[in-house]
């Protein structure tokens, strides 16, 4: 059996290693998003006939969108809540509870953009749908990269392995469906 | 693993997707002040909920919170250096052309549109109903 490594059993800060790093990542993500969010922020403040433009967002799919992520992250709760107890396989079911749920959003998604882009709002056809498919496409890279690692998290956390690991992932995803809180909005209702 | 009180997740759930709906009709009132409220200040209740019950940020050690403020602070400040060079198409000593030109094209391009399915093909305006 090969053993821990070291970062794994050591708490530096007082923060278990893997959950500081998380963090780390969380902080990054804030700028990023918090960036390409205000960056859009400013420009459609500057520039009013959008709202010609943003009305053609699809607003029931973006709602559904926000239960469905809303959802999935009490799953990740609810799995990182069965971890701590070490029940392994029922943290792994409710991960790919989650799982699934980011693969509703996705299909919501390209379902809704298929739509948009067959009537022509494509992302070259104003500078608001630029923001708009490059915002939202950046958060469904996110959520496909989220569900990868949750897989893999999940299959470990089946065989009883790593069980602290299922926090982890379940802090990333709810930064993700944070990050749609902001999103959707900003996209869908403010228009 | 961070010691939290024992919360009941769903509960916090429900909570939240009585938020989104009320987040999503009130809008629906078109009146821009309760829009702002609703959509903009219910976005930041759900933030600060998933954040709490959800991440457990409020158990985390200090260090944790330093490093997200940290995060929070550099992105203001990206903001606020740029955005009124990009909000505003005019200031003391400089003007944006470009911006201000594509702002009037497409609002003379609406009106137009407006204008033209108000009257008829003789410019005479239609029966309003």
């Amino acid at each position: 059996m090969i053993g821990k490594p070291i970062a794994t059993t050591r708490e530096a800060t007082g923060t278990p290693t893997g959950r500081l790093a998380v963090w780390w990542v969380i902080v990054s993500e804030i700028v990023i998003f918090g960036g390409i969010l205000g960056s859009y922020i400013m420009h459609r403040i500057g520039h009013p006939e959008w709202a010609f433009e943003a009305a053609h967002t699809n607003t029931l799919a973006g709602s559904i969108n926000t239960f469905v992520l809303l959802t999935s992250s009490l799953f990740a709760v609810l799995a990182h809540s069965a971890a701590e107890k070490g029940d392994g396989k029922k943290a792994a079911k409710l991960l790919y509870m989650t799982c699934l749920g980011g693969l509703i959003f996705l299909i919501v998604k390209s379902l809704e953009w298929s739509s948009e882009i067959a009537h022509g709002f494509t992302i070259t056809k104003s500078t608001f749908w630029s923001f708009y498919y490059v915002a939202a496409g950046l958060h469904g890279l996110h959520v496909i990269a989220g569900m990868v690692l949750m897989l893999w998290i999940a299959s470990l956390a089946k065989r009883n392995e790593e069980l602290q690991r299922v926090e982890l992932i379940g802090i990333y995803w709810h930064f993700v469906d944070l990050v749609w809180i902001f999103l959707f909005p900003l996209l869908y209702i403010a228009k | 693993m961070a010691d939290h009180p024992p919360t009941n997740y769903v509960k916090i759930w429900a909570i939240l997707l009585v938020l989104l709906m009320i987040s999503i009709l009130g809008p629906e009132l078109e009146i821009k002040i309760i829009t702002l409220i609703t959509a903009f200040g219910i976005a930041v209740v759900k933030a600060y909920m998933v954040a709490k019950y959800f991440m457990h940020i409020d158990v985390e050690r200090k260090y944790v919170h330093y490093l997200l403020i940290t995060g929070i602070t550099f992105m203001l400040i990206f903001y606020f250096g740029t955005a009124p060079d990009v909000m505003k198409h005019e200031g003391q000593r400089w003007e944006n052309i470009a911006a201000k030109s594509e702002v009037k094209r497409v609002m003379d391009l609406e009106a137009k549109k407006t204008q033209k399915s108000e009257t008829d093909v003789h410019g005479q305006s239609k029966p309003h109903h």
